[in-house]
C-alpha cells in the first residue's frame, strides 16, 4: 500500500518540478506553442488556397487534425530532451541512488508531458476554431479524438525515455531532424493518395497517420478513408499502434533505467 | 564500508580489477587517481548504481548487490556534476528532495530550513539557484545529500571546477559533516584535497590499488622531508651542494639544490649558518614534504594527469 502511495507522491513531485519549469521559463512553452500556431496560419491561410483535399473538403478542416498529430509527435522530442538532460546532469543517478519509487520517476515524466501536450492541443484547437476549423460529430466524439491523440503521446513518452537514456542532450537536440520528416511522410498535411507510390505506402502505414485519420473521423473532418487497409481501419490502428509502442518501450525503458551505464 | 576484490568490466577493459577497500565508520577515505583510474566506477558500485562483475562490497553493514534498497536508505551520492535544479529556489530544491525521500511536506520544509541554516544559505533560500555562485551551488547540492542524515556520503570530485575560495568553503562543510560522524568516500584528482580532508588515501591506478595509507605515510614513503636552497647565481650552486652533503640534487635551471634530511629544524639552522659562513646569500631556504603529486609519480611511474 505504501509503495502505491509513495509512487503517487514521487510522480507528483517529479511532475511538479517540470511544471514549475514551464511556468517560470515560459519562453520554452511559447516557443513550443508558436511553431504549431504559426504552421496552422501558414499552411491554413497561405498554402491552404492551393491545397487539395483528396475526396474534397475544406483544407483547414483537413489540416487541424494533422497539426494536432504533428504536435503530439514532436512531444517525443521534449521527453527525449528532458530525460537525457536529467541523465547527463546526474539527476537520474541521484534518483536511482535514493529510496524513491522508481515508478514515480517515469510516472512523473508522463504526467508532466501529458499536461504539456494537452495545453498545446488546447491552444491549437482554439486557434483552429478562430480560422474556421470545427468538430461536427458532437463533443463526446471530439473528446475521444483528443483522448486518442494523448494515448499516442503517452506511448511516445516511453520511446522518449528509452532514447533519452540512450543519447546525450546534444544528440537529443538533433532528433528534430528525424522527427520533422516522420511527421510529414504521413497524412498530416497532404492526403497520401496524392503522393508517389512508395511514399504513399509509408505515409499510409505511418502510426501517426492512423491517429490523425481516426481524429478526423471523430471530429467529422474531411480526408477520411482511402483504399489501404491501414486507412480503412484507422480507429483500430490508432488504439493498437500506441499499445505496441508501450509494449515494446516500457520494458526496454525499465531495463535501460535499471542498467544505466553498466 | 568494505570492498573485497571488486571487478568491473566495460566492454573488454577492466575498469576495476581486484579493488580492495576498508573504511572505518566516521572517517574520510580519499580515492586518488587520474581520469580513467576507476575512481568513479568504484563509487558507483558502492552507491548501488552499477552492478559488479566480481568480488563483494558492504556499505553501512549491507551487501551492495543483495541489499541495495537497504544501502540506499543509508547513503547519499554527490556526483561530479551539480544536480541542483536552476529554475527552483534553494529551498524548493531541498523540499523536492525531502519529498522524494518520503518526508511529509511539513517535515521536508522544516528539514530544508535546518539545512539552509547549517550550510549558510538562509539568506539565499528564496533565490533561484541559477543566481547562485559555484560554491553556493555545491553547498546546496551537499545540503540536499544530508536531508536523510546518511551514515555514508559519496563525494565524487566535489570541487572540480571550483575556484580556490569556493573549494575552501566546500572543504569546510565536508569537515563539519565528518565531525558529526558521517563516513565519507571522496574521489579526487586534486592531491591537496586528499591531503586536506582524508584520514586515509587510496591511490588507484588502472583499476587496482597502487598504494594506501595516511597522507603522511604516503609522503614519508618517498624518503621524508627535504631541504631546498635556492640561490641567485648559478656559480653558488656547487658551494650549496657541498653544504648539503653527498646526496644533494642540483637543479641548475631553477638555481635550486635539495637533499633529504631527517632532523628538520636542526638541519635548517645548520644549513643556514654553514651557508652564511661560506658567504652564500640564499634566495630561499625551506623544508618541504613531498607533494602527493610526487608521491603519485613515484608510486605509479607516471604523472597524475589525465591520460588519453
Amino acid at each position: 500500500m505504501n509503495a502505491v502511495k509513495f509512487a503517487a507522491v514521487d510522480s507528483w513531485v517529479v511532475a511538479k518540478r517540470d511544471l514549475i519549469h514551464w511556468v517560470r521559463e515560459p519562453v520554452r512553452v511559447f516557443a513550443n506553442l508558436a511553431y504549431p500556431v504559426i504552421s496552422v496560419l501558414i499552411f491554413g491561410l497561405v498554402f491552404g488556397s492551393a491545397m487539395n483535399v483528396f475526396g474534397g473538403g475544406d483544407y483547414i478542416e483537413f489540416l487541424l487534425p494533422g497539426m494536432f498529430g504533428q504536435t503530439i509527435a514532436f512531444g517525443v522530442g521534449t521527453t527525449l530532451m528532458m530525460v537525457s538532460m536529467d541523465a547527463d546532469r546526474g539527476v537520474t543517478d541521484r534518483f536511482r541512488a535514493s529510496s524513491m519509487s522508481q515508478t514515480g520517476v517515469v510516472a512523473g515524466r508522463s504526467i508532466a508531458d501529458l499536461v504539456n501536450s494537452s495545453l498545446e492541443l488546447l491552444v491549437l484547437a482554439l486557434c483552429g476554431l478562430v480560422i474556421g476549423w470545427s468538430f461536427h460529430d458532437g463533443l463526446l466524439n471530439a473528446l475521444l479524438a483528443f483522448a486518442l491523440l494523448l494515448w499516442l503521446r503517452f506511448a511516445l513518452v516511453w520511446i522518449g525515455i528509452y532514447l533519452g537514456l540512450l543519447v546525450k542532450p546534444e544528440a537529443a537536440q538533433a532528433s528534430w531532424m528525424f522527427l520533422f520528416p516522420l511527421t510529414m511522410f504521413a497524412n498530416t498535411f497532404v492526403s497520401p493518395e496524392l503522393m508517389p507510390g512508395w511514399l504513399r505506402v509509408v505515409a499510409e502505414w505511418n502510426p501517426l497517420s492512423s491517429t490523425v485519420a481516426a481524429a478526423r473521423e471523430l471530429f467529422g473532418n474531411p480526408g477520411v478513408g482511402g483504399d489501404s487497409w491501414a486507412a480503412q481501419h484507422s480507429l483500430l490502428l490508432a488504439v493498437l499502434w500506441p499499445a505496441v509502442f508501450v509494449a515494446i518501450f516500457w520494458p526496454l525503458s525499465v531495463l535501460k533505467y535499471r542498467n544505466l551505464s553498466r | 564500508m568494505v570492498a573485497e576484490g571488486l571487478r568491473k568490466r566495460f566492454d573488454k577493459r577492466w575498469a576495476l580489477d581486484g579493488f580492495d577497500l576498508a573504511v572505518p565508520a566516521g572517517t574520510v577515505c580519499g580515492l586518488l587517481g587520474p581520469n580513467g583510474a576507476g575512481k568513479t566506477t568504484a563509487v558507483r558500485i558502492l552507491a548501488t548504481l552499477l552492478r559488479l562483475d566480481g568480488g563483494r562490497a558492504e556499505v553501512a553493514g549491507h551487501d551492495v548487490a543483495r541489499e541495495a534498497p537497504a544501502v540506499r536508505r543509508q547513503v547519499a551520492l554527490n556526483g561530479q556534476q551539480s544536480t541542483v535544479d536552476d529554475v527552483l529556489t534553494g529551498r524548493e530544491n531541498l523540499v523536492m528532495w525531502g519529498r522524494l525521500y518520503h518526508l511529509t511536506r511539513r517535515q521536508a520544509e522544516a528539514r530544508a530550513d535546518e539545512l539552509l541554516e547549517q550550510f549558510g544559505l538562509t539568506g539565499a533560500a528564496d533565490k533561484r539557484a541559477k543566481h547562485y555562485s559555484g560554491g553556493m551551488r555545491r553547498r546546496l547540492d551537499l545540503a540536499s545529500s544530508f536531508i536523510m542524515r546518511p551514515s555514508v556520503l559519496f563525494l565524487d570530485e566535489p570541487t572540480t571546477g571550483l575556484d580556490p575560495r569556493n573549494r575552501g568553503e566546500v572543504w569546510r562543510e565536508v569537515k563539519r559533516v565528518v565531525a558529526e560522524g558521517t563516513t565519507v568516500l571522496l574521489t579526487t584528482q586534486y592531491l591537496d584535497e586528499a591531503d586536506q580532508l582524508a584520514d586515509q588515501v587510496v591511490v588507484l591506478d588502472t583499476g587496482r590499488v597502487a598504494a594506501q595509507g595516511t597522507p603522511d605515510e604516503l609522503k614519508s614513503k618517498l624518503g621524508g622531508d627535504r631541504i631546498e636552497v635556492v640561490v641567485r647565481d648559478a656559480v653558488e650552486l656547487p658551494l650549496v651542494a657541498d653544504v648539503l652533503g653527498p646526496d644533494a640534487e642540483v637543479d641548475p635551471d631553477a638555481f635550486r639544490v635539495s637533499a633529504a634530511v631527517t632532523d628538520r629544524v636542526a638541519a635548517l639552522t645548520r644549513v643556514a649558518s654553514a651557508l652564511a659562513a661560506k658567504g652564500v646569500e640564499a634566495e630561499d631556504i625551506a623544508l618541504r614534504r613531498p607533494t602527493l603529486d610526487e608521491v603519485f609519480l613515484a608510486i605509479t611511474g607516471h604523472r597524475a594527469e589525465a591520460r588519453a
